[in-house]
């Protein structure tokens, strides 16, 4: 039998509409242990799956950068050959951007919260999704397996540049794992995408109009859209890339006739949008984040949605900054769209401050990781505007500044993950983290990471070019280069925090299911939620329908509904 | 429905007018094709969800007064547990891996993608366990 997933509250006027009990349909029945991790299609399971093996490839690509700081430590060291660092740093943006962040943002939480907060029984389509999984796993042990292999893993850089990717100068194993792996990976963000935009558009619980999702969920949704817009352009360019390497084609080579510019272009197509594909979710984290530890609706609800859309609607324009030092683009079209992506952002920005404005701030890891996310953000968001001007850009392209600049967006984007974690780890799990090591993980991580990329932001200023294993020995570009590896220590430090805090608190602070007093759904049902995720579900009349339940002396303030009845015979006071 | 059409009709016809700026600015094929398909793929569906808004009444969902009892129902059929996206997976793994290792790896990747594609759909039409 498959199981039918019922919306509770039903009356038992025809046996089609029966109440769900707990005894009827949400009991597992299914097979344990690792036949349950094997065949499950429920969210919940895939979605832990996501999480736990994304961030073992957070420790995997975060030590390769340990190892590419410790080369840097001093300007001719010989810790790695310069062919492994060639590996390592292309290795460490691939698993960083590929298998980390990416299938963290969209395939980690989202699936385990999306469906919950949206009160949808699973995503729309279950096996779908556990193919997702698998592909992702697959992808990533293909990835990774380029080590093993004669000749070592890819080395031509994370962004797989066309004459240097091709078979003459990239022979071996390792570059068509990546491009397998890749394409593995790729594909299960297509279906995360596709089940994604199904579940949201579908099996949203009544009274769950658009426009009372959370943010979170709304940042889902345009993250989905923007991958189903950019992710097949990748794998086409790979499978370009494949032919040129294996079957005589010469898309990508000047000897052809081919155009090797067009890897830049068919690449960056997806690497931008691909950006705001790992930023919308850790976004929309810290968001409901802020939110719930400022005890306050989130500020100007309708505003952070359509600074959503036009982020998602501008990245499809934006790519060739990326490639302004190639001379073949259209510099003003590019650095304009570039540019007024600030508007959105910043309104984000705004918002996120206006809702902490005068709220009862509640200072837990959850809410130091988002403020941490706040400054970090604006940081490599500010650097970011600098780089959308060409002249600013010839200056800094391909050097350190650039590094850096990238490094503060995705340490911003971890700490974002990492609110994530502390603020929804206990639905997940039914227990919480330690909050006096998750402070003391956050500082070491928020102070590593300024220390990290702020002596890389003058090093690329004074011209170190990136993706070099040895420098010029200059006292104070060794210098620099020590403090940054420092704050790489910092930083690896907070991951083994982070990593002591899960073994320290197993099972240890029991959570019950609504710790935080939070807005959304998801805090509606128990902790884990049960199969199928509901036993009742509150009437939905704004964005917050489970703080509505819980503070019947306030009303439902939803947007152009205000003052409403929540419960058929409540008074309204 | 309404909302679901608008938001994907809006960002088709930007993408389509940002290529048409773009492309009468700069006369550079890929990046307009790929806008162009860009806007195609909001027009597809978007099309279709603005065709269905006009046809029917609106879902429980989009009624904001809409009570859970109004929702009440089977909503769908999930499968409990299946075997098969795992099997699909490991044949996806094999394909992938003939690109690198040999075409020979094909065999066991698409003999286990058929598989699972014939106990998949088979799984579906019986009603899969639970």
């Amino acid at each position: 039998m498959t199981t039918e997933a019922l919306i509770p509250g039903a009356t038992i006027a025809n046996p089609h509409l029966v109440i769900d009990t707990p005894a009827s349909h949400h009991e597992d029945h299914g097979p344990s242990g690792i036949l349950k991790w094997m065949t499950s299609t429920d969210h919940k399971v895939i979605g832990l799956s996501y999480t736990v093996t994304s961030v073992i490839m957070m420790v995997i690509g975060g030590s390769f950068a340990e190892l590419i700081r410790a080369q840097l430590w001093s300007p001719n060291n010989n810790l790695v050959s310069l062919a492994q660092f060639n590996e390592l740093f292309t290795m460490h943006g691939s698993v960083m951007i590929y298998l980390f962040v990416g299938p963290f943002a969209f395939g980690a939480l989202a699936n385990i919260i999306v469906p919950i907060q949206i009160g949808a029984p699973d995503m729309a389509f279950p096996r779908l999704n556990a193919l997702s999984y698998w592909l992702y796993l697959t992808g990533s042990i293909t990835m990774l397996s380029g080590f093993f292999v004669a000749g070592g893993a890819a080395n031509f850089g994370w962004v797989g540049y066309a004459p240097l990717s091709n078979s003459v100068n990239t022979p071996g194993a390792g570059a068509d794992l990546w491009i397998a792996g890749l394409l593995l990976t790729g594909f299960s963000a297509i279906f995360t995408g596709v089940n994604l935009t199904a579940t949201i558009f579908y099996l949203r619980a009544p009274g769950m109009t658009l426009f009372r999702m959370p943010i979170f969920t709304w940042n889902l949704l345009i993250t989905a859209i923007l991958i189903l817009l950019a992710f097949p352009v990748l794998t086409a360019g790979l499978i370009m890339l494949y032919c040129d390497r294996h079957f005589g084609t010469h898309v990508f080579s000047v000897a052809g006739g081919g155009v090797p510019v067009l890897w830049q272009n068919i690449f960056w197509f997806w690497g931008h949008p691909e950006v705001y594909i790992l930023a919308l979710p850790m976004f929309g984290m810290v968001t409901e984040v802020i939110a719930v530890f400022s005890k306050k609706p989130v500020f100007g609800y309708k505003g952070m949605i359509f600074a959503t859309i036009t982020i998602g609607a501008l990245s499809l324009g934006v790519w060739a900054h990326h490639m302004f030092t190639t001379g073949t683009v259209l510099l003003p079209f590019f650095s304009i769209m570039s540019l007024l992506i600030a508007v959105p952002t910043g309104i984000k920005m705004f918002n996120w401050i206006g809702t902490m404005w005068r709220g009862q701030v509640w200072f837990t890891t959850a809410m130091l990781m988002s403020l941490g996310f706040l400054f970090t953000f604006l940081v490599g968001g500010i650097t970011g505007i600098y780089l959308a001007s060409p002249p600013l850009d010839f200056f800094t392209h391909d050097t350190y500044f650039v590094v850096a600049h990238f490094h503060s967006v995705v340490m911003a984007l971890v700490m974002g993950a990492m609110a994530g974690l502390y603020y929804w780890g206990p639905k997940i799990t039914g227990y919480l983290l330690n909050d006096k090591i998750g402070r003391a993980q956050f500082w070491f991580l928020f102070i590593g990471t300024q220390v990290f990329t702020f002596p890389m932001y003058i090093l690329g200023l004074w011209g170190m070019p990136r993706r070099i294993g040895v420098y010029p020995n200059h006292p104070s570009w060794k210098d620099l280069n020590d403090v940054a590896t420092l704050g790489a220590i910092l930083i690896g430090i907070s991951t083994l925090l982070f990593m002591f805090n899960i073994v320290y608190s197993w099972k240890k602070y029991p959570a019950g299911d609504n710790p935080w007093d939070a807005h959304t759904l998801e805090w509606f049902t128990t902790s884990p939620p049960p199969h199928h995720n509901f036993y009742r579900l509150p009437q939905i009349r704004s964005e917050r329908p489970t703080w509505d339940y819980n503070h019947p002396e306030h009303h439902a303030a939803a947007h152009g509904h205000a003052g409403e009845k929540l419960l058929e015979n409540d008074p309204v006071a | 429905m309404r909302n679901e059409a608008r938001l994907l009709l809006c960002l088709g016809t930007f993408f389509g007018l940002m290529m048409v700026v773009y492309w009468f600015w700069s006369h550079e094929n890929a990046g307009s094709v790929m806008m162009f398909a860009g806007m195609l793929l909001c027009f597809l569906p978007g099309s279709y969800y603005f065709f269905w808004s006009r046809r029917m009444k609106p879902r429980a969902e989009d009624d904001p007064h809409a009570t859970q009892a109004s929702g009440a129902g089977v909503v769908g059929t999930f499968p409990g547990t299946s075997i098969w996206p795992f099997t699909l997976g490991m044949g996806a793994f094999f394909v992938a891996l003939a690109l690198v290792f040999g075409i020979w790896l094909l065999v066991p990747g698409l003999g286990l993608v058929f598989w699972a594609v014939i106990g998949g759909t088979a799984e579906g039409r019986r009603g899969g366990r639970h």
